[in-house]
């Protein structure tokens, strides 16, 4: 039960404007880089979404495992003086 | 991997679900939560894909350019929001190609809706008014649900829903203010599409068993009969913009519930056209199907080509 045979899984990232970043949109199917960007246009900027696109082989991507998200994270965790709310100051000190 | 409802993963699903936030792709997930996801989002994703046949049917003979660059953007939609959906499913680890082939196996389903036929242009009015505005109802809340990308998706397909609807309400506008020939196609229209759009939102609360556990896991926000209420209260004052009646002798506000009561659904036609006895089930996969066979070709070209491209690129690089 299977006559289809599977091509590339490309991950999309569309900027909506300039200034902003590119953010992931979803998914596709191309065998090719130029074929996944022509088809990201159609799937995900049918109403001018975006002003740039990426198009990245989803094999490629490297995640970090939301199994080990504590211990991976935790470096962060007990570093609260990187917060301005951190520190006490006087209340008639302005702009600061 | 454990299921027990004690095992830490499961604490930690439970909580992320109790607290509102969503589950991601990588993340633990009870087996039967994933199941259920694939197959909801897989029968979605089928549905805009077959759903692209019976509006598609009117494309060569819209009745003006404006028409049919409309119709052929909506269609166009269509085929989006299925890629949006299948792009969804494929984060639960099953493959484009086995949704596809299970598809055509008949092995997963589609909304009955499209196994009704579109005989008349009118149709097309009443599909975007009436089919997309209940599938409308239906996927509001699904922007919420729990899973992240499925939320996700049907973020992006609601915001694109609402001109589908609205441009089948001008459609039947136009035609019921017409010729007393247009106004008739047009009432003939809803007569016909009314009863399976409820249909739509599925059987009576007490008669589906899935979805208590599918509203404990927050995939689903609200019962059937409440969404096909919502629908109802929605559509009477609409019908009576456009200048046309629901078929329903039963239908009259209840000043008591708030509500319009409604007719009593005629569930064994539902359930004979989800056996696949509908009038185009048949018809709906065999179009599948060769369009699927005769694009065979240029999946392969594409395939050769990359290949070709790929060794190129390696010859010249060595």
């Amino acid at each position: 039960m299977s006559g289809t045979p599977p091509t590339a899984l490309w991950e999309v990232f569309v900027r909506s404007k300039r200034g902003l970043s590119h953010n992931h949109v979803g998914s596709l199917h191309a065998p090719d880089a130029q074929m996944a960007l022509r088809n990201a246009r159609d799937v995900y900027t049918r109403r001018q979404e975006g002003v740039s696109i990426w198009v990245v082989p989803a094999i490629e991507i490297v995640a970090s495992s939301p199994d080990e998200k504590d211990s991976f994270f935790d470096p962060a965790a007990d570093k609260v003086y990187r917060h301005p709310t951190f520190y006490d100051i006087p209340a008639e000190v302005q702009h600061l | 991997m454990s299921t027990q409802s004690l095992s830490p993963e499961q604490a930690a699903f439970d909580a992320t679900i109790e607290a509102d936030l969503r589950v991601e792709p990588r993340d633990w997930m009870p087996e039967a939560y994933r199941k259920t996801l694939i197959r909801q989002i897989a029968q979605h994703a089928h549905s805009e894909i077959i759903g692209m046949q019976p509006e598609g049917n009117w494309i060569t003979r819209a009745p003006s350019l404006r028409r049919k660059a409309i119709l052929m953007a909506k269609v166009q939609d269509e085929a989006g929001h299925g890629l949006y959906l299948y792009s969804a499913a494929e984060t639960l680890g099953i493959t484009r190609e086995e949704m596809e082939d299970l598809l055509l196996a008949g092995r997963q389903r589609y909304s009955s809706i499209f196994n009704y036929p579109t005989p008349t242009w009118a149709d097309m009015g009443a599909i975007g008014w009436l089919v997309d505005g209940a599938a409308i109802v239906n996927q509001v809340p699904l922007c919420r649900c729990s899973y992240g990308p499925y939320a996700r998706a049907m973020t992006r397909i609601c915001k694109e829903e609402s001109f589908h609807q609205r441009q089948g309400f001008e459609i039947l506008l136009h035609l019921s203010r017409g010729t007393a020939a247009q106004h008739a196609m047009a009432q003939d229209a809803v007569d016909r599409w009314w009863w399976p759009s409820l249909m739509m939102f599925g059987p009576p609360d007490d008669e589906s068993p899935n979805s208590a556990q599918s509203m404990a896991w927050k995939i689903k926000r609200h019962s059937n009969d409440d969404l096909r209420q919502k629908f109802v209260d929605m559509s009477v004052p609409q019908a009576q913009v456009l200048g046309l009646t629901l078929p329903d002798p039963d239908l009259r506000w209840d000043d008591a519930r708030g509500h319009y009561d409604f007719g009593v659904i005629d569930w064994t036609e539902f359930n004979e056209v989800l056996r696949g006895n509908g009038p185009c089930n048949r018809a709906r996969i065999e179009h599948r199907r060769t369009a699927h066979a005769e694009g065979a070709w240029v999946r392969e070209a594409a395939a050769a080509y990359a290949e070709k491209q790929r060794a190129r690129a390696e010859g010249s690089a060595a």
